[in-house]
């Protein structure tokens, strides 16, 4: 690979000099709400996208004023958990510099939206002084890491965690950009550099996603992720885990190189040998990851190039760790737990919906506030789910009744507006802060569910669990591909469905419908519905059914999606 | 000139040789003026007046002379940027000027400067065009879009075939050009994703039909010169009927302000203007205020009243003859003896004239019709109302280019007083009533006191909210004429997301270097309110530097606070930096607006 070839970005990581690029003095010029055009990828590394209202592009445009720019700031936060002091933190920040809501993703972090750039430095500040950053929580490195914040299993799920939180650490660029440009740290001394042992200079050729998994819930759909950790229990101890790696959601529409990919098993490991193991995915992935093209760059496309024995061989050369056959594992589902569980200590936990991820104070929906006084009240730490759910965690049993009357003094009950359909359901934020959205997302499926509940009901379906999930744009945040109905977004008011994926996240979904509008995507699923109704097996799933049927093809490696 | 191609100009011979003989002994130079000036012969049967500096003659010349190609596009990825720069690249090795441009960089009113360009532009969605092009498409498609009779053009299209309404954007590119008269090289090419070998194709046949499209044509070329318009034969007391081409508001949608951009056509009024000067607009109150005004005094609007000894329904002298939205002195007696209000009476004969003042300058005519009731007969009460007297604004645009344009910036004048909705006369005329296509009597008004230095000279801009219009103007100007000087902007208004007037406009200066310096206050971001005069103060090293190299000051806007708190920090400046005392330092600047050093345009 010539330098010539490299990519923008790739150029941009190189000259950055670890992260700074020439932020300082953008956040600094009063005369745009925006950074340099090459700040905005160096930006993404310290958690933070710069974003613009795009229902008000073209209006801002006639008015002769520049886009009407703010920034997405996301959190890190391994596996999700939270003190609710901490949260407290999160929801001023929220209702002072953002716009009133916490979003809570794909990958248990939250992020704010319309921050403006002489908000930022504020912003970032307090999240810090929450005890929280915000580092590394986008761009080209190790991602947020996922754990499952089931809390049935607990002493398990205790140990995960911990699992969870020392990859995140060990992942962490080092570099001391983040300090110097948000928190007033001192600045490195011109003469010295800083090193970045895992990273190297230019970081990875893309993200890089990674989860820790306890079956049977598969919560975090492991198999999207480029790295995966399938703990394996025996006799309530934690004996190892199966690695799996090369999963990964995004493609483009139009081109048949790129594709959504599960995740391949590559064998078992024993606990303390996760961190040698995941740094030398990482650093293969890092010297052999495509930094010519990105939509070519990301850990799937390196082992399908190069062969799963391959990377198996490379792994357990850089790392020195031989893999095991892996240990039988079965997944039963890749949603979340609702309700109240106790964990094996006595406490309770309160798994509460959140349509879309989207925690704010909505007519008589005030989550906002209603977790707010939960938070201030009675319960010690949230955690946030992998589906943009959030669980009330550690509840003593004489508060759960105060709990369970304030969830209904604030409307947010999962009873009160939420059928199976619905709390299987996950769209990505899409419009109007979302650059890459080409359609509607989080703000159009809730409506699509409406009218798909009124189909299944009419077909006596209205208790099935479906999992049904929406993206804007391909990349595929909301993870579309691996849900029994995926819509995909390809113009406004046009989606590619998806259909077939297995209800556990282990089988991708086949393209049914291409650039269909919401009568058309009506159209097919109602009869498909009806047929479902009449000819499944006992138990039997709706992606399983339409499989098994003939309906859509069986999607048996993500580069064969695009083959029908 | 060594004798003329015989059988390539339509002349005879006798006028073969009048024209040689006219012509010899000219220079060089000469030779190209006399072109020019031919040329505007051709181009006008308006009355030619030669100019008296050779400067725009050579200058219009200069620029038919750079005939070049023009490669024009729009795509929302690097694609059509992409094929741009190939087609450049491939021109400019086979010995050809060419140039790539964005759309969103390119002013649609110069294409009809242009006479060979191509076009690479992508369609979305459901067959719209790219952000880039967004203003572009919209522009040449509708009626204020040029004849385009000397261009020659070529699109190629870039689209996704899986959409319905593929390569839309390119198809009425296309068609509309063509309507528009100009001439179409080759058909539309169309490209779906894969686009590589359709594109290149495309790029060989433009690129091997250059020597024949740039290299004949430019031994032909006929420099285009403009015209010089003949005295207009509109002026005050003949408005000329202008068309409003855009009325656009220019504050975002969470602004306080409703400032208005608006550009109206002079096309064939002949109306000449420069930088500084003002248009005068013929205003109408706000039917809904004569509604009003008709209803508290229970006068019945179709009543003929007599102004000026001309007969109009009472409706339409409230309208359009009479002064309703300001309330004079003589207005206020005449009420004050009709209604016999003795607080009216007392304020009258105040000693306080401040009180009697600002009772003026806050009631309309309305107001006082409210505050103090009485009956009164139609033809008696129009008695009391001054003329309704044109209402000027600075103009925001260059004339040399926009030449068949003036732009104003208007703020909308709506507020609540006294429990009621209150609307500025004119300016709720321009933003609320009038739209595009509608006309709206005007006429120039020179303004000699405030005027452009000499090219090379700098100048400091002080124009906080619509102040900054003829600053605008001004750096409009500089850029077309390629100016020397420096050009340093103070700007300042409420918010910076919907109040940074022209911000777009303003971030291009900058980039192309015209402005050099732009510093701005946006008093409601923050808890403590900053203003244009704090910046002066914040940068006084920098602006006495500036004035001691010369520099020109300007002040438009709000007269009655913010031109005295600029003085005042100008004053600062000047005792800070250059060793004045107060006393001095206002005397210093006294000197400089007697020198023309400092001018202001201040309301």
């Amino acid at each position: 690979m010539s330098d010539a070839n490299l990519t923008e970005v790739e150029v941009i990581k190189a000259t950055s000099r670890h992260l700074r690029g020439t932020l300082e003095d953008g956040l600094s010029d009063p005369l745009t709400g925006a950074v340099a055009d090459s700040d905005t990828h160096v930006s993404k590394f310290h958690g933070i996208y710069q974003q613009d209202n795009r229902d008000i592009r073209s209006e801002r445009k006639r008015q002769k004023l520049e886009p009407a720019y703010s920034f997405m700031i996301r959190a890190r936060i391994p596996g999700g958990l939270l003190t609710t002091s901490q949260w407290l933190g999160l929801d001023r920040i929220a209702t002072e510099h953002a716009n009133q809501t916490i979003r809570l993703t794909t990958r248990q972090a939250i992020q704010y939206h319309g921050v403006v750039k002489r908000d930022l430095k504020k912003t970032v500040a307090e999240i810090n002084q929450a005890a929280l950053d915000t580092i590394a929580a986008c761009g080209d490195v190790n991602r947020n890491v996922m754990a499952p914040p089931l809390p049935g299993l607990s002493s398990i799920h205790r140990e995960v965690q911990r699992q969870a939180e020392a990859l995140s650490e060990h992942l962490m660029p080092k570099s001391r950009a983040y300090h110097e440009i948000w928190l007033d740290g001192d600045k490195i001394e011109s003469s010295k550099t800083d090193v970045e042992p895992i990273y190297g200079d230019t970081y990875l050729p893309r993200k890089f996603k990674a989860a820790f998994v306890v079956p049977p819930q598969n919560d975090v759909d492991v198999f999207s992720q480029d790295l995966g950790f399938i703990t394996i229990v025996k006799d309530g101890l934690i004996l190892g885990f199966n690695v799996s790696v090369g999963g990964g959601m995004g493609m483009t529409h139009g081109e048949t190189d790129t594709y959504p990919r599960l995740g391949d098993v590559l064998g078992f490991i024993r606990p303390d040998e996760v961190l040698a193991v995941a740094e030398a995915v990482v650093t293969i992935q890092r010297d052999f990851g495509d930094r010519t093209n990105r939509k070519h760059a990301r850990l799937k496309y390196t082992i399908e190039d190069r062969g799963v024995d391959w990377f198996r061989a490379e792994v357990e050369r850089r790392s020195g760790v031989i893999f095991d056959e892996p240990e039988k594992y079965a997944f039963a589902a890749n949603g979340d737990t609702y309700g109240w569980q106790r964990d094996d200590v006595g406490a309770w936990h309160y798994g509460l919906f959140v349509e879309n991820g989207r925690v704010g104070d909505f007519d008589d929906r005030r989550m906002l506030s209603g977790l707010r006084a939960i938070a201030q009240q009675h319960s010690t730490e949230f955690r946030l789910t992998p589906n943009q759910n959030l669980i009330i965690g550690k509840v003593a049993e004489k508060d759960k009744a105060d709990i369970d009357a304030l969830l209904v003094e604030y409307g947010i009950e999962n009873s009160a507006h939420a059928s199976p359909l619905r709390l299987n359901s996950m769209a990505c934020v899409a419009f109007p802060t979302c650059g890459l959205a080409m359609a509607e997302s989080e703000r159009y499926l809730p409506t699509l569910i409406d009218k798909l509940d009124a189909a299944l009901k009419r077909h006596g379906l209205g208790e099935e669990p479906i999992t049904i999930r929406m993206t804007g744009c391909p990349n595929g945040c909301a993870r579309p591909y691996i849900a029994e109905i995926g819509l995909v977004g390809k113009g406004p008011g046009r989606y590619t469905l998806f259909l077939g994926a297995g209800f556990a996240g282990g089988r991708l979904g086949a393209p049914y419908l291409d650039n269909a509008n919401e009568e058309e995507v009506l159209g097919a699923l109602s009869p498909l519905f009806e047929r479902f109704a009449r000819e499944r097996l006992e138990g039997e799933h709706f992606g399983d059914f339409l499989v098994r049927s003939g309906v859509v093809r069986e999607i048996t490696a993500g580069r064969h999606i695009h083959d029908g | 000139m060594s004798g003329l191609p015989a059988g390539v100009l339509p002349l005879d011979e006798e006028q073969t040789n009048s024209l040689q003989s006219a012509v010899a002994g000219l220079t060089a130079q000469q030779l190209q003026w006399a072109s020019g000036y031919v040329a505007g012969l051709a181009a006008s049967s308006k009355q030619i007046i030669p100019i008296g500096s050779n400067e725009r003659s050579i200058a219009a010349i200069a620029h038919a002379d750079e005939k070049n190609l023009t490669v024009l596009y729009g795509s929302q990825t690097g694609n059509g940027e992409q094929i741009a720069s190939q087609l450049v690249r491939r021109a400019s090795r086979a010995g050809f000027a060419a140039t790539a441009v964005s759309l969103a960089d390119f002013k649609p009113a110069n294409l009809k400067r242009e006479s060979l360009v191509t076009f690479v532009i992508s369609t979305h969605g459901e067959g719209d065009p790219p952000d880039d092009a967004e203003l572009f498409h919209e522009f040449l498609l509708s009626k204020k879009a040029p004849e385009l009779t000397s261009l020659e053009y070529s699109v190629l299209a870039l689209g996704d075939s899986s959409y319905v309404n593929f390569c839309q954007t390119g198809h009425e590119l296309d068609a509309r050009l063509a309507e528009l008269g100009a001439e179409r090289l080759s058909a539309l090419v169309e490209c779906d994703l894969d686009y590589d070998a359709d594109a290149t194709e495309w790029v060989d046949r433009i690129v091997s039909q250059l020597p024949h499209l740039l290299g004949v044509r430019e031994s032909l070329a006929i420099p285009a010169l403009r015209a010089v318009d003949a005295v207009s034969t509109f002026n005050k007391s003949n408005p000329f009927p202008a068309e409003v081409l855009i009325n656009q508001k220019i504050t975002g949608c969470d602004s306080s302000k409703d400032v208005r951009h608006i550009e109206l056509s002079l096309e064939g009024s002949g109306l000449s203007y420069e930088p500084g000067d003002s248009l005068a607009v013929i205003a109408r109150n706000p039917p809904q205020l004569v509604a009003e005004l008709l209803d508290e005094l229970a006068l019945d609007g179709e009543t003929l009243v007599s102004v000026r000894d001309q007969d109009f329904r009472l409706t339409d002298a409230l309208t359009s003859e009479l002064e309703i939205t300001v309330i004079t002195l003589g207005f206020l007696r005449d009420w004050a003896a009709l209604s016999g209000n003795a607080e009216l009476a007392s304020m009258l004969q105040a000693s306080e004239p401040t009180v009697l003042g600002l009772f003026l300058e806050n009631h309309q005519v309305i107001d006082v019709v409210r505050l103090y009731p009485a009956e009164v007969a139609a033809q008696a009460f129009v008695g009391m109302l001054r003329f309704l007297s044109p209402r000027s604004y600075s103009i925001s645009s260059s004339q040399d280019a926009n030449p068949d344009e003036v732009h104003l910036s208007v703020a909308a004048v709506r507020y609540e007083a006294l429990g009621h909705e209150h609307w500025g006369s004119a300016s709720t005329y321009l933003a609320d009533r009038l739209e595009e296509g509608d006309t709206v009597s005007v006429y120039v008004e020179r303004n000699s006191r405030f005027r452009l230095p000499d090219e090379d000279v700098p100048i400091i801009m002080i124009g906080p909210g619509t102040g900054i219009a003829p600053f605008r103007a001004f750096v409009e100007q500089r850029a077309e004429k390629g100016s020397a000087g420096d050009n340093w902007l103070f700007f300042g208004d409420r918010n910076f997301d919907s109040d940074f007037l022209y911000q777009l406009e303003w971030q291009r200066y900058l980039k192309r270097g015209i402005l050099t310096r732009l510093d701005v206050a946006f008093s409601r971001d923050q808890r403590q309110k900053i203003y244009v005069q704090d910046r002066i103060r914040e940068n006084s090293k920098e602006l006495f530097r500036w004035l001691e190299g010369g520099a020109v000051l300007y002040v438009c806007g709000d007269a009655r606070r913010m031109a005295g708190d600029v003085n005042d920090a100008l004053i600062d400046v000047l005792v800070k930096e250059g060793g004045l005392d107060t006393e001095a330092a206002a005397e210093r600047l006294k000197v400089l607006r007697g020198e023309g050093r400092y001018q202001r345009d201040v309301y």
